[in-house]
């Protein structure tokens, strides 16, 4: 049977483990991720111009803005991929600049622009990545992960025979191995259609729910963010130009729905962005 | 497990990674061992005629089909590592491995083991099928071979690493290094004539790498039976000199990569 079709697409309760996996008791009152003053320059463009935000524990928060808007470059700071220019970051608790060892292991990312190596499996792919986040008994994770995300049926398929909607759940199941605190998604349901796409929010609802963990997503998809997210952090041109919950901005801008806020803000000068925020 | 055992089962993990790959296709394995071996074929077929037309080759049969085999030590030990890393590039995965605690050198590492699982699947066979057909095994060389193994082997490292670390600073358009620079090196190693034969000025600059030291040293085992304890030694310590320089020229690289915000989008 394809994938989603008839009462399937509920999403699966996440069953990986009974309890949170929030093991740093003395650090939960520290947001998840502290930013500062955070600057990224390239030879020919400013990526990044000096951002600060936080993102509390157990919330689901979005980066919005364009193409070209920082998003990506932000996640990849966090994500210790990309060295910023000035600023700091503390991700979990921990210093991403001088002790990004520790926080790695309890966060992990998703991108469907990022796949995973092709000519392996999807079971080699995850065996391998649950053996680098050092997981005790990998073959009945992966088992367990294969039937909450539905993966189970091309375990066996090369990851490169995929479809789009596949491959994001597979992408998702190495994202969940180590059961993240900190999950960090760049356009989580892009390239996917309509159902796959509901059916991906509704999981990533549930996981939130269970495990209490913090989710940051970059995205263009506004109807998702409204969903999913209770902050909102909307960027242009390296900045955050405005900050709050999807209702609070909707009610500012006087609009009726977020597609307008980030329409409004897209096209929108800084000095009127400015005087509205 | 503590932190050594955690570091162990990444490296493990992409050792792994490159050996499911190594499986997911039977011509890559044949590929391995094909070149060696059809060289083997080649420089066997034609000591056997030199033997009887070369002053040179007669001291001892064996010269050249060592001097071939064990140069595909140093080329496969090189290839070795940078086919791995390049693994890595076309499937554009750095993004994914480098978000997990796996440490650059882990993953140095890895393809440190690596390599030498490709050159020993590689060289076994030609060595094995050199003595029924030649009755020639290079294995006769006894310890001596040992440690021209792994001296060759650890100057293949060297290079290899600062291959990749160049791949990462220059982008895929410089893949193409992975399979010419070592070859560049084979005049001058002195591979299949002595060093003599070089003019002078070239000499220097042979007694400079750390193969040029092997294959003298083959040599002096082959045609007088005596190791050179000291061509071993100076081989070693340049060994250490360069894998340093590697080492350092690749972690080097890999800094810059995630300054310049490359791991993400390295790939073809």
């Amino acid at each position: 049977m394809r994938f989603g079709e008839s009462d399937e697409r509920q999403p699966a309760s996440p069953m990986l483990a009974d309890q949170p996996a929030m093991s740093h008791i003395g650090a939960m009152f520290e947001p998840a991720v502290t930013v500062e003053n955070l600057v990224k320059h390239y030879p020919t463009a400013v990526a990044v111009d000096g951002i600060s935000f936080t993102v509390r524990r157990g919330v689901t928060a979005a980066l919005l803005g364009g193409n070209g808007a920082g998003k990506t470059t932000t996640l990849s700071i966090l994500l210790g991929l990309l060295l910023p220019t000035a600023g700091s970051v503390r991700v979990l608790g921990e210093d991403m600049l001088r002790h990004r060892y520790r926080a790695l292991p309890r966060m992990n990312f998703s991108s469907p622009f990022v796949d995973l190596p092709h000519r392996l499996t999807v079971r080699q792919n995850l065996l391998i990545y649950a053996r680098l986040y050092g997981l005790p008994r990998r073959g009945e994770r992966i088992e367990r992960l294969a039937e909450d995300l539905q993966i189970a049926g091309f375990l066996e398929r090369p990851a490169g025979k995929l479809s789009a909607g596949q491959k994001t759940r597979v992408a998702l199941a190495k994202a969940l191995l180590n059961e993240p605190e900190l999950l960090l998604l760049d356009e989580p349901t892009a390239s996917l259609d309509p159902d796959t796409g509901d059916w991906v929010r509704g999981y990533l609802e549930a996981y939130r729910a269970r495990t209490g963990a913090t989710i940051l997503m970059a995205s263009h998809n506004m109807a998702e963010v409204e969903r999913l997210c209770s902050e909102v952090m909307m960027m242009k041109a390296g900045r955050i130009v405005d900050r709050g919950s999807p209702k609070a901005l909707i009610d500012r801008y006087g609009r009726t729905n977020l597609e307008e806020v980030f329409l409004h803000i897209a096209r929108g000068s800084h000095a009127e962005l400015e005087r509205v925020a | 497990m503590n932190g050594r055992g955690h570091s162990a089962a990444r490296v493990w993990a992409m050792l792994l990674r490159y050996l499911y790959l190594l499986r997911s296709s039977w011509p890559r394995t044949v590929e391995l061992m094909y070149w060696p071996t059809l060289q083997m074929l080649i420089w066997g077929f034609m000591s056997q005629f030199l033997y009887v037309n070369s002053s040179y080759v007669f001291r001892a049969f064996g010269v050249l089909l060592a001097a071939v085999m064990l140069w595909d030590v140093l080329f496969r030990g090189q290839l070795g590592l940078s086919m791995s890393f390049l693994e890595e590039m076309w499937a554009r995965n750095l993004g994914h491995l480098f978000v997990t605690p796996l440490r650059p050198y882990e993953w140095v590492l890895s393809l440190l083991s690596m390599s030498m699982i490709r050159v020993l699947l590689g060289i076994l066979p030609a060595a094995l099928l050199a003595i029924p057909l030649y009755h020639y095994s290079i294995f006769s060389m006894g310890l001596p071979l040992v440690a021209f193994f792994a001296v060759l082997l650890v100057m293949g490292w060297a290079l290899g690493m600062a291959i990749c670390g160049l791949i990462l600073r220059q982008g895929m358009g410089a893949e193409g290094l992975a399979w010419t620079v070592v070859f560049t090196l084979s005049p001058i190693s002195a591979v299949y004539y002595p060093v003599s034969i070089l003019p002078s000025w070239l000499q220097h600059v042979a007694w400079a790498l750390p193969s040029t030291y092997v294959f003298e040293g083959m040599r002096a085992v082959l045609f007088t039976g005596i190791f050179r304890a000291d061509y071993l030694l100076t081989a070693a310590a340049l060994d250490v000199f360069f894998v340093t320089l590697g080492a350092a020229a690749f972690l080097f690289a890999f800094h810059d990569a995630r300054r310049r915000g490359a791991l993400l989008q390295m790939g073809e």
